[in-house]
């Protein structure tokens, strides 16, 4: 009894309880919080996103109303962007980015537990919004006015969950930057950085630069309809228009720091397993910082069809092709490393290499969009609902889903099932397809999104569609299972557990102690 | 001290960029105005008005709408659907409005000018648009407006259409 005292004394191992998790400071606690909140709301956004693909299997109304329809598209968008991605990254970072880089702990421990203890109650306050007289908000995602402001008792609470998410991911972006600034092990030099650390950095930045604005224009929101300004409202000389471009002024931005932090997971799990190094290592960070900075001049090509000068919509339309050039990069890079070399198929390298497959397919729609007189036909169609679901599904969440399965190992000490996490590959890449691709199709012969009703003649791409849907919700049923398993047992994972990995994590045990790197390895 | 100073300047972006959204408004409103885009017209005062020089050889015509924000209280009609104008002579339009409630109610007009290339030329010495107009119970009024296309309009502008949209701005109870 009394060694186990001073044993628990000597290596301060994590308290018991549920208090450890709410008073925790430990940036693995933390990391896994952020990772199961994640998969919480990634599980409610996906029922949504199926009573929207229910309704939508048949042309006419079977099972819900149209506002409801609304509510639906809004939230799945609002749950899935705010709640499932973007706290996944920042859960992998909370896990990963000290280990990487040779840090005993994040930089701000403290304010880290506060990042992650808002987030629950954001998303609380967001989900009871289905609660709420005149129900959940139904403006799209998007909030534009002055649809928005005819939202209901949902309104205040709609918005002040966005403050609350921006807070959180504030307070958690400064407290990556400030752990990649001050905590790297000697000798770890920026340009030695693994990937991920990289793009992070920068996602980091993104995110401190534009969650403010947005918690900007959703509080003018909030003063227009409460306080009598007049900012979106033409009766008091504002302009509807304006809101617009203050939100893509951050909504650009955001969609790079949804896919950035998967663009450093496949740089590092595609190396791991073509065991060779990444191929263009400064190429790769370049080009990042390169999309991140056009990232912030293209936000209009989201509002082409507004009514713009020629002259803007040219610029935009040029500026937003040339974010193809580093990108293209990027995925030439990925190519290179796996060109010769000596590869394997595990389970996180076959989702890297369908991201990589997949992603494409959504950037070259993507390219499409961007010329102006296209998007006149492809505005508010399917075909740009295809286009975003294909760079973040197969996209965003399928990086997760390879970290998940490249770092499980290591986090718990215990392998996961290969064939089941290969089979769950296989059938999410098989359904996702299914899902997605025939919307290319319907949107391009002119169906509207965020219509819960249809022509007669999308009737059968969106029956293939529904049944991609289910398929693939289903499939994730699977994905949870494999993780409530491997978390429980399993057989033991080496220290170093892929064959081919580098990095200081790998030289950690697996699971790693409660407090890593307490004293700072010397990196050569 | 030195990781201190870096949290300080790392908080400063998102205070700053907090403050950048708000910037936007006034970097929208001047921009749109020196541009002419969103139909947002010029005014001008009457002695700058007058030293613009008639252009005989050209004649634009100017059409008239109105329309009634969210199927408001009012009936808004201008009084002339069109008129056939010299650039660089000031011409004199009115519009009328009722107000169909048994309460007092205050109006507020807002214009809107296509082809947007002609908006920042068409300026405006006098506009019932420049203030919000009180009308009294089931009061009818005629509105008055004053305007004056700028000689330097392009060459291939040959109508202009001029638009308000009425909106209620409160209603007495």
């Amino acid at each position: 009894m009394n060694a186990h005292v001073a044993d628990t004394h000597e290596h301060h191992g994590p308290e018991k309880g549920l208090m450890r998790w709410i008073t925790t400071t430990n940036h693995k606690d933390i990391g896994s919080l952020y990772l199961w909140f994640s998969l919480i709301m990634f599980l409610i956004g996906g029922v949504m996103a199926l009573i929207i693909r229910a309704e939508l299997f048949q042309p006419g109304l079977q099972f819900v109303d149209p506002q409801f329809f609304n509510s639906m598209t809004t939230m799945h968008a609002l749950i899935m962007i705010f709640g499932a991605l973007m706290p996944a990254f920042v859960g992998l970072a909370n896990w990963m980015i000290p280990m990487m880089i040779g840090a005993p702990d994040m930089a701000l421990p403290r304010m880290n537990n506060w990042s992650f203890w808002i987030l629950p109650f954001a998303g609380t306050l967001l989900v009871a919004t289905l609660f709420v007289e005149g129900g959940a908000p139904a403006s799209g995602w998007t909030m534009y006015p002055p649809l928005v402001l005819q939202t209901g008792a949902a309104f205040p609470m709609l918005i002040f969950s966005v403050h609350l998410l921006g807070f959180s991911s504030i307070m958690g972006s400064i407290n990556i930057i400030a752990t990649i600034m001050n905590l790297r092990a000697p000798g770890m030099t920026y340009m030695k950085m693994p990937l991920f650390v990289w793009t992070w950095f920068i996602t980091a930045y993104l995110l401190i630069a534009t969650m403010p604005v947005l918690a900007g224009a959703v509080t003018m929101l909030l003063t227009d309809k409460y306080f009598a300004t007049s900012f979106f409202d033409a009766a008091g000389g504002g302009d509807p228009v304006m809101f617009q471009h203050i939100f893509w002024f951050f909504g650009h931005p955001e969609v790079y720091i949804l896919i950035l932090p998967a663009f450093g997971i496949v740089s590092q799990i595609i190396p791991t397993f073509a065991r060779k190094p990444l191929f263009g290592y400064s190429s790769m960070v370049y080009a990042t910082a390169s999309i991140a900075f056009l990232s912030f001049i293209v936000w209009a090509h989201h509002m082409f069809t507004v009514g713009m000068p020629v002259a803007a919509e040219l610029f935009f339309m040029m500026a937003t092709m040339l974010i193809a050039v580093p990108t293209g990069v990027k995925v030439f890079n990925w190519v290179s490393t796996m060109w010769r070399g000596s590869m394997t198929f595990e389970t996180p390298m076959l989702f890297a290499i369908g991201f990589v497959m997949m992603f494409t397919i959504g950037g070259f729609s993507g390219l499409m969009m961007a010329m102006t007189p296209i998007d006149f036909q492809y505005h508010d169609t399917y075909f740009i609902v295809a286009h975003f679901h294909y760079v973040l599904v197969p996209g965003a969440i399928f990086s997760v889903m390879a970290a998940v399965y490249y770092w499980l190992p290591k986090w718990t000490g215990n392998m996961y099932d290969e064939s089941l996490g290969k089979f769950h590959f296989w059938i999410s890449t098989i359904f996702v397809n299914i899902l997605f691709f025939p919307q290319h199709f319907v949107g391009l012969a002119g169906m509207p999104r965020r219509i819960p009703d249809y022509s007669v003649q999308f009737t059968d791409f969106n029956m293939i569609s529904t049944v991609g849907a289910f398929g693939f919700g289903l499939s994730q049923l699977l994905f949870v299972y494999i993780i409530i398993k491997t978390v429980r047992g399993g057989e033991k994972a080496t220290d170093q557990v892929w064959e081919g990995a580098e990095g200081l994590e790998w030289t950690l045990s697996s699971p790693p102690e409660y407090h890593t790197f307490t004293v700072q390895p010397d990196v050569k | 001290m030195k990781t201190q100073r870096n949290l300080l300047k790392l908080f400063m972006i998102p205070v700053l960029m907090f403050g950048f959204g708000y910037l936007m408004v006034p970097i929208y409103d001047v921009f749109c105005d020196l541009t002419g885009i969103n139909g947002k017209t010029g005014s001008i005062t009457v002695a700058e008005a007058s030293q613009q020089k008639k252009v005989e050889e050209r004649l634009i015509k100017v059409e008239f709408v109105s329309s009634v924000n969210e199927l408001g209280p009012w009936e808004f009609k201008p009084d002339q659907f069109s008129m056939m104008v010299h650039p660089g002579q000031a011409y004199h339009a009115t519009y009328t409005a009722k107000n169909l409630l048994d309460k007092d109610a205050i109006s507020q007009s807002v214009p809107s000018v296509a082809p947007s290339k002609a908006a920042e030329h068409f300026n405006k010495t006098e506009c019932f648009c420049f203030t919000e107009q009180a009308f009294k119970a089931n009061e009818e009024r005629t509105m008055p407006l004053t305007f004056i296309i700028d000689p330097d309009v392009p060459d291939d502008v040959d109508t202009v259409t001029l638009s308000y949209t009425l909106f209620t701005k409160s209603i007495k109870s």
